[in-house]
């Protein structure tokens, strides 16, 4: 013992936050879900009452569960597969260097502090710069308001927030591309691979599945925790509940009303569905292995 | 003579020979026509960014310009001065939100890099008893997206009476389950002997540690610094979340202020904007290099 003391002290602060920040709040997260708490009462056991009012009665949970999925369906495989594709035509460019700080610099941006553009963009006056560029054409003839009009509200915030996730995925996948030995394509020629599709799907995607398992688990976690681009563009609450996403739920309930107990189920929900979808996207990367 | 002019010539056309073999041959119709448009597709993601840039150096007759320009004729540094004069006049100056950015930042930055890296260090290198469920539950929690334990979070926060202070914005930020995975694989990579020779010399775990495995691990620890930065550089939610007192807020939270006010703050919102942008681009573009060597060591095996 005496002489892994040493090591020990050096694990504990990681692990003493860890269990701190990660592992305590999961538990008693799941803890809570099952009771009324407000903050001021200490906590009542309620069983399962949350959940059948989340999934039986609250009809704007119901909205923000069918934006999330909206959203999640659209934004995640678009975002993964355009990153994939831009990874790998930039990785044959020249200056490939220079085409990756532009793809992922908008990822390394602040959301909040670019809304300032988008809400220029997407202004809902004359000026606003779609706005202007459709009257010119004769597209439109009276200014569309983007960012209050439940139509549009939910697409534009797709829009822009595809715009941003070109980040970390892309990244990942540029770096993976750049890892697959050359020599394997040289073997490939030989064995007689015509084309850069056939190259592609028999020698690069094998070589990189962890790479894109990586980016397939940032992608639906960051799909289904939409919410700091969607209040900066549309408010909280968003008119009609158009943009509202599940997190938007679970902070309207946690900091705004302080139902603690019904937020910590929505949160249990959202959990257990970003971690189901992980786990089947790390047993699709791995049994392409054996 | 023929000597000479074999000096001055060969050098040339051999020039000119690898200047065509690396730049001009294999130049297609195709290949113009994809640079051209990837071009074009770089100009639409990095618009927006030219734009905070342009918007925030422009005078005031240009900002309520009709039709609107998109770059700057007249550059001016007066948004910058407006910027201060408009935050100056409710509580808190804008430089306090500065401070307090820049402060949370650097702190979580290097703690971080500390502390997940001494982790690393002992899951990678060291079979002690747990170690592997240890690892196994690391993993499984970068499934999490951070907003689910946001609540029970803020009871720790808040049990630790730590809310309104710094602690609350630094402390939670530390132990990142992603910076301690990527880390891991790259020392995963250090030779056992190498370890075992300084052993032999004397070293005990924590010299071995900042000897051998951090400068060997700089790329790794470097993408780290990027990311913790961007992370916290960038937050919103835990100011908003773990502080109420105006002091303690930090620039993005304040931009939303600046950016919800009257129009007549177009500009200095620019001026925000690009305060707030500027220094994420300008690290990144120092550390793009380690970043890329990083990246292809992080993928997950399963």
């Amino acid at each position: 013992m005496n002489e892994h003391k040493i090591k020990y002290l050096m694990l504990a602060p990681f692990l003493i936050l860890f269990v701190m920040f990660y592992i305590v709040p999961v538990l008693s997260s799941i803890a809570l879900s099952f009771t009324y708490y407000n903050m001021l009462q200490p906590p009542r056991w309620i069983g399962l009452a949350n959940y059948r009012v989340l999934f039986l009665e609250d009809d704007i949970f119901l909205i923000a569960l069918k934006n999330t999925f909206a959203f999640a369906i659209v934004t995640g495989p678009l975002s993964y597969f355009l990153s994939f594709f831009f990874a790998w035509v930039i990785n044959n460019l020249r200056f490939s260097n220079a085409f990756a700080l532009a793809f992922y610099a908008p990822s390394i941006t602040s959301s909040v502090a670019l809304a300032v553009v988008w809400t220029y963009i997407f202004s809902a006056d004359r000026y606003g710069l779609i706005n202007k560029v459709l009257i010119d054409y004769g597209m439109i003839d009276r200014p569309i308001i983007w960012l209050a009009n439940p139509n549009y509200m939910l697409y534009v915030v797709m829009f822009v927030s595809l715009w941003m996730s070109m980040g970390a995925g892309f990244l990942v996948f540029l770096a993976g591309l750049r890892n697959v030995p050359a020599d394997l394509y040289e073997a490939g020629d030989i064995d007689g691979i015509r084309n850069k599709f056939q190259q592609m799907w028999l020698i690069t995607l094998p070589m990189m599945k962890p790479q894109l398992l990586f980016g397939a688990v940032m992608a639906i976690v960051a799909s289904f925790a939409v919410f700091d681009i969607a209040v900066a563009l549309t408010g909280m609450p968003s008119a009609n509940y158009a943009a509202h996403t599940i997190v938007a739920h679970l902070y309207d309930y946690a900091f705004i009303r302080f139902e603690l107990g019904y937020a910590s189920a929505i949160s249990v929900v959202l959990f257990l569905l970003t971690f189901t979808l992980g786990r089947i996207s790390m047993r699709i990367f791995s049994s392409k292995d054996e | 003579m023929h000597a000479i002019s074999e000096q001055i010539f060969k050098p040339i056309s051999r020039a000119a020979y690898l200047f065509h073999r690396r730049w001009i041959k294999g130049i297609t119709i195709g290949k113009i026509l994809l640079y051209v448009f990837m071009i074009g597709l770089v100009f639409f993601t990095a618009a927006p960014i030219i734009f905070v840039t342009s918007t925030a150096f422009k005078p005031l007759d240009e900002l309520f310009l009709y039709p609107p320009r998109f770059f700057v004729m007249k550059p001016t540094l007066k948004n910058f001065s407006d910027l201060l004069i408009a935050t100056d006049s409710s509580l808190v100056p804008f430089t306090r939100y500065l401070f307090n950015s820049v402060f949370t930042t650097v702190a979580v930055v290097f703690f971080s890099v500390v502390v997940c890296s001494m982790g690393a260090f002992i899951i990678s290198k060291y079979k002690l008893p747990g170690m592997g469920f240890i690892f196994a539950v690391v993993i499984s929690t970068l499934m999490f997206p951070p907003q689910v334990t946001s609540i029970p979070t803020y009871f720790v926060v808040s049990n630790l009476a730590i809310l309104n202070t710094y602690w609350a914005l630094i402390l939670p930020k530390l132990a990142v389950p992603y910076n301690l995975f990527l880390v891991k694989q790259f020392m995963d990579q250090i030779p056992d002997q190498t370890l075992e020779a300084a052993r032999v010399d004397g070293a005990n775990e924590w010299t071995m540690f900042w000897k051998i495995v951090m400068p060997f691990v700089k790329p790794a620890w470097m993408t780290v610094v990027i990311f913790s930065f961007i992370a916290t550089w960038n937050d919103f939610a835990s100011p908003l979340i773990y502080t109420t007192s105006e002091t303690m807020k930090t620039l993005p939270l304040a931009m939303l202020g600046v950016s919800n006010g009257t129009v007549g703050r177009m500009g200095a919102a620019a001026a925000g904007a690009f305060v707030t942008v500027a220094p994420s681009i300008i690290l990144f573009i120092l550390m793009q290099r380690q970043v890329m060597d990083t990246m292809s060591h992080s993928g997950i095996k399963s």
